[in-house]
């Protein structure tokens, strides 16, 4: 059966004006999501991440500015009619009565922050059913019940009736979830979802988006610099550094088969118990400042396998098969055959062993 | 980018090497206060109201110095003579004439300048004006010292050691909250000689609760973090982490707090001094002025609007200065 | 909820009785007082004494003054009406000086949050460059200033409206002295509007409340209000004082016969009861505000309503 496209970006490009210049966070992200499929986007603070979903809302900051690129949506919408809309096209009221909340819906970081500290839980999820189906208030009491439920939130009517100070930090996110799901999204996006909350309360969370994904067959769309969480619930990952994406692919693919340097770095300098190395590797540097205009590869100054040819041109897309996409010379057929350091080659052989 | 018209050089695909692959590029080597002064430069109200305050400081300081009167030099042959300035009459203003009047003339004191007049008594208001601005100034610099010694000691100690020690003192502060400053500085003026001293009484009484409570809430927020876990690990003693670990992260915003509460007590004194509490004759203080001005308000105005705006200005500068300050220190930068 | 009432009653009443307890101990040891004239005999003393119950001990003393204050008995003035009662005195003048406060707070306070919430929401253009700048000055520019202006200006040279406040045209006559008032206020309350305002504005759970497609006028109103407006009653009780403050010298330039104009008055006449008195007013209005405002803030903010009811996952 042919997949269904839900999401296509192209070529997008976003800047910033700040008072010390134009930031050019989003340098050409080109990325496709299916119906029913997650994937995630990583990378370190100031990649982009946010700002592409930012995007993708419509929600990017007083300071921001779209230069190029589409980000093609398809949907049905309420007469049952199959849309494809470009939402970079739509004004941001249109934007805000047709698309946010309603088909595309966001979980935010920080649970303790994003709930109205002086409305109860019950009106901020019906709320939005109430505003874009005009639904009675005793229906969306019905629905928001059933959703507090859907969540895993025992109690829920006297829940509904809570202010979010009175309610713990797991709990929080999953009326945040339950929010975001109140006018069946098609596209639910999870910034962070999980870093705000206990470890042990993580998992649940993660496992109650899955849960739902399923049963609602919605696409999910993470962003988060947690490759543990990656592996748990993603089926596709792009990897952003500086404003692009520098490898995407499928999560079996960018987990044992990673060919970028910076996904070698990101995979390296994750925790893991069963490898006996005294030292965890970090990636050596910071992320660019993208004040500056970049020249060639941007991650070339902090590559210790990089090419001459990174500081003067940037690398195009590698296809390397499957779905698996690399932007890096090393993958160029004249480029010296550079394998990954020994200890992920280790790891990663580890890694296969348990799974077989 | 199109991969059929790039030209590649020779060694495009050898390995750089680069040798400074592993030092961590700073992009500005910026100190926190260069960063702030800097910020500050930007801010073209807290540039004006610098100006401002230093003039008014050397004004001050200098005017009564150089000057040829005296504060309570009378003289009764200038009487209220309206201010005339060299260079400015020939424009039309400050030409010593009132109502259409020629009042130099009319008294027959013509080549002698009163830059902002004379009061009732034939008092030069240039000097007085600068010796009332050097109490509001004393004031000023009263309240800082009351904040930064009394205000921050308190509200750091209080959110430092939490518990019982936190709650008697909170209460404290909500007593002394609870009585209207008007109320305390009556009762001063009562018990003390009117003065300067019952004033200064009143900022060390009331003057820093403002302060405290900032203190104490930037104490409460910094006091959990783990820097200061591992400088009490490595076994630091409280007043070492007091003022060496947690005091220089938050001093940003006790100076903003003190800033503000400048203006404030300098009005304290400018209101006192109004209503005929304020410093005692043969000193005098803006207020001072303002109030005496205003007997002879509709005849003559400049007596009292002279001084307003003088202090005006200065309440304005410091405002200003503030405001920069706290923007400059503070940057909520949600610029992505 | 029961509980912070009652803790905001008691620290209302231990308030009003530190006050009463730091008069009481000016009224017995402070110079110049009848109860200490130098010029009195031994003999004349005594008979004072005797006739006040000086003789008995000194908390028996201040409970009785306390019982005396609470019950309205003020004591008399001895030297701006010799003997009058104090309450009498202030009888009238109470009305006017809390009339003119409540003018201009009422006047203040809306003008001051729709300033603030309009230079917020128009964040960085000409309209809040404008508030901004108008409201610098009102929080540094002293009220007299403001009056002296508006004298010259409405009584002086246009002759719109009285300089001098009459009870007759209790209206008319308080316009100014009430915008003068009354600036300060709004000048403040706009200032920490706009910068509630703009925080709310940039917070999470705005951007949540965005995120879920809903209009700009729902935003507002709905989500971002309300937030607002809950910090902006911690500055009442600031306000308050500077209204209370403000009025001394208001009522001195306007004529206005209320309880500022009778502090000065007793203050210039050394009138110590009088002084006593007024500042025993002062602090009970304030005292009386600022439990008022301590329970409205209970009743908005749902945070301190609810302290209970939490559970943890």
């Amino acid at each position: 059966m042919e997949k269904e496209r839900v999401l296509s970006i192209r070529d997008l490009a976003i800047s910033f004006k700040t008072s010390n210049g134009i930031v050019n966070a989003i340098r050409g992200v080109r990325l496709d999501l299916f119906r029913g499929e997650t994937i995630a986007i990583v990378g370190e603070s100031g990649s982009g991440k946010s700002v592409t979903v930012k995007a993708i809302m419509g929600i990017l900051s007083g300071n921001g500015f779209v230069n190029d690129g589409s980000i093609i949506f398809n949907y049905t919408d309420e007469n049952g009619e199959k849309v494809s809309q470009d939402l970079l096209k739509l004004s941001n009221r249109e934007m805000q009565h047709k698309i946010c909340g309603k088909h595309i819906a966001m979980v935010f970081q920080d649970p303790m922050t994003s709930l109205n500290p002086t409305m109860t839980i019950g009106k901020q999820i019906m709320e939005g059913m109430m505003y874009h189906y005009k639904v009675s208030k005793a229906e969306a009491y019905k629905k928001a019940v059933e959703l507090l439920e859907e969540v895993g939130i025992t109690d829920p009517e006297k829940r509904m009736k809570n202010y979010p100070h009175q309610l713990s930090g797991g709990m929080r996110q999953r009326v945040v979830i339950a929010i975001a799901l109140a006018c069946d999204p098609d596209i639910l996006i999870c910034d962070e979802p999980t870093t705000a909350l206990d470890v042990t309360i993580q998992a649940k969370i993660l496992e109650l988006i899955k849960e739902i994904q399923a049963k609602k067959n919605i696409s999910v769309i993470y962003i988060t610099h947690d490759l543990g969480v990656v592996a748990k619930v993603a089926d596709y990952v792009a990897v952003m550094y500086a404003g692009k994406i520098i490898e995407k692919g499928s999560v079996d693919e960018i987990f044992y088969d990673p060919r970028h340097p910076y996904t070698w770095g990101l995979l390296s300098s994750m925790p893991d118990v069963n490898t006996n190395e005294e030292v965890l590797y970090t990636i050596p540097g910071t992320p660019p400042n993208l004040l500056n205009k970049v020249e060639g590869d941007a991650f070339a100054v902090r590559n210790e396998y990089a090419l001459n040819i990174d500081f003067r041109l940037e690398p195009p897309m590698f296809n390397v098969g499957g779905k698996h996409r690399v932007s890096s010379w090393l993958l160029h057929e004249d480029a010296p055959k550079v394998e990954m350091p020994l200890t992920l080659r280790h790891r990663i052989d580890n890694m296969l062993k348990e799974d077989e | 980018m199109s991969n059929q018209d790039t030209v590649f050089l020779k060694d495009d695909f050898q390995l750089a090497h680069r040798k400074d692959l592993y030092i961590d590029k700073v992009y500005e080597n910026q100190s926190f206060w260069k960063d702030v002064a800097a910020r500050l430069k930007e801010n073209k109200g807290a540039l004006v109201g610098l100006v401002c305050i230093v003039i008014i400081i050397l004004l001050a300081v200098l005017a009564p110095m150089l000057s040829e009167y005296t504060i309570n030099g009378v003289n009764v042959a200038h009487q209220s003579l309206p201010p005339k300035v060299p260079g400015l009459e020939q424009l039309g203003i400050f030409n010593g004439m009132s109502r259409g009047v020629d009042v130099y003339a009319k008294k027959g004191v013509e080549g002698i300048y009163y830059l902002f007049g004379t009061d009732e008594l034939g008092r030069d208001l240039w000097l007085r004006t600068w010796s009332g601005t050097r109490v509001s100034l004393i004031i000023a610099a009263a309240a800082v010292a009351v904040d930064m010694i009394i205000g921050m000691t308190y509200g750091l100690i209080s959110g430092y050691f939490g518990g019982k020690v936190d709650m008697v003192m909170q209460r404290i502060v909500e007593i002394i909250n609870s009585i209207p400053t008007l109320v305390i500085a009556t009762l001063m003026l009562i018990v003390l000689k009117p003065g300067i001293v019952p004033i200064l009484f009143v900022l060390i009484l009331t003057g820093w609760i403002g302060m405290s409570r900032v203190a104490r809430a930037q104490m409460l927020k910094l006091k959990e973090q783990e820097y200061v876990l591992a400088s009490k690990t490595l076994g630091a003693g409280n007043l070492r982490i007091i003022f060496k670990d947690i005091l220089p992260n938050i001093i940003g915003q006790l100076i903003i707090m003190s800033m503000f509460s400048i203006p404030n007590a300098i009005f304290m004194e400018t209101t006192l001094s109004f209503i005929g509490l304020g410093i005692p004759a043969p000193n005098v203080s803006l207020g001072v002025l303002i109030s005496d001005g205003f007997k002879s308000f509709t005849v003559a105005p400049f007596m009292t609007l002279i001084p307003a705006v003088v202090l005006a200005v200065l309440m304005l500068s410091f405002n200003l200065l503030a405001d920069g300050l706290k923007e400059a220190l503070d940057p909520t930068m949600k610029e992505m | 909820m029961t509980k912070y009432v009652l803790k905001r009653v008691a620290i209302s009443a231990v308030t009003l009785l530190v006050i009463l307890f730091v008069l009481y101990l000016m009224l017995e040891f402070m110079p110049g007082t009848p109860f200490n004239d130098e010029k009195l005999t031994d003999a004349q003393r005594l008979i004072i004494e005797t006739k006040y119950g000086l003789n008995r001990p000194f908390l028996v003393r201040f409970v009785d003054y306390v019982v005396m204050m609470l019950r309205g008995d003020l004591g008399v003035s001895y030297s701006i009406q010799k003997n009058m009662p104090i309450s009498q005195m202030l009888d009238a003048r109470l009305w006017v000086s809390i009339r003119l406060g409540l003018q201009a707070i009422i006047v203040g306070v809306p003008v001051g949050i729709v300033l603030g919430i309009v230079s917020a929401l128009k964040k960085n253009t000409w309209i809040d460059t404008l508030t901004s700048v108008f409201a610098v000055l009102g929080v540094s520019i002293p009220n007299f200033l403001f009056a002296m202006l508006f004298i010259l200006l409405f009584s002086k040279t246009l002759n719109w409206l009285p300089s001098i406040f009459m009870l007759q045209k209790p209206f008319v006559s308080s316009i100014m002295p009430t915008i003068a008032l009354s600036l300060f206020s709004i000048a403040q309350i706009a200032r920490f509007t706009r910068s509630e305002m703009v925080d709310v504005l940039g917070s999470e759970y705005m951007l949540l409340a965005q995120s879920k497609g809903l209009s700009r006028p729902i935003l507002i109103f709905r989500h971002a209000l309300r937030n607002t407006l809950i910090p902006v009653i911690t500055v009442m009780a600031p306000l308050i004082v500077g209204v209370m403050t403000g009025s001394l010298v208001i009522e001195k330039m306007f004529s206005i016969p209320g309880i500022g104009q009778l502090l000065t008055m007793g203050i210039q006449a050394n009138d110590y009861n009088v002084v006593m008195a007024c500042a025993f007013i002062y602090s009970l209005l304030y005292v009386i505000v600022m439990f008022a405002v301590d329970l409205l803030y209970g009743v908005i903010d749902p945070r301190i309503r609810l302290v209970k009811g939490g559970t943890n996952e």
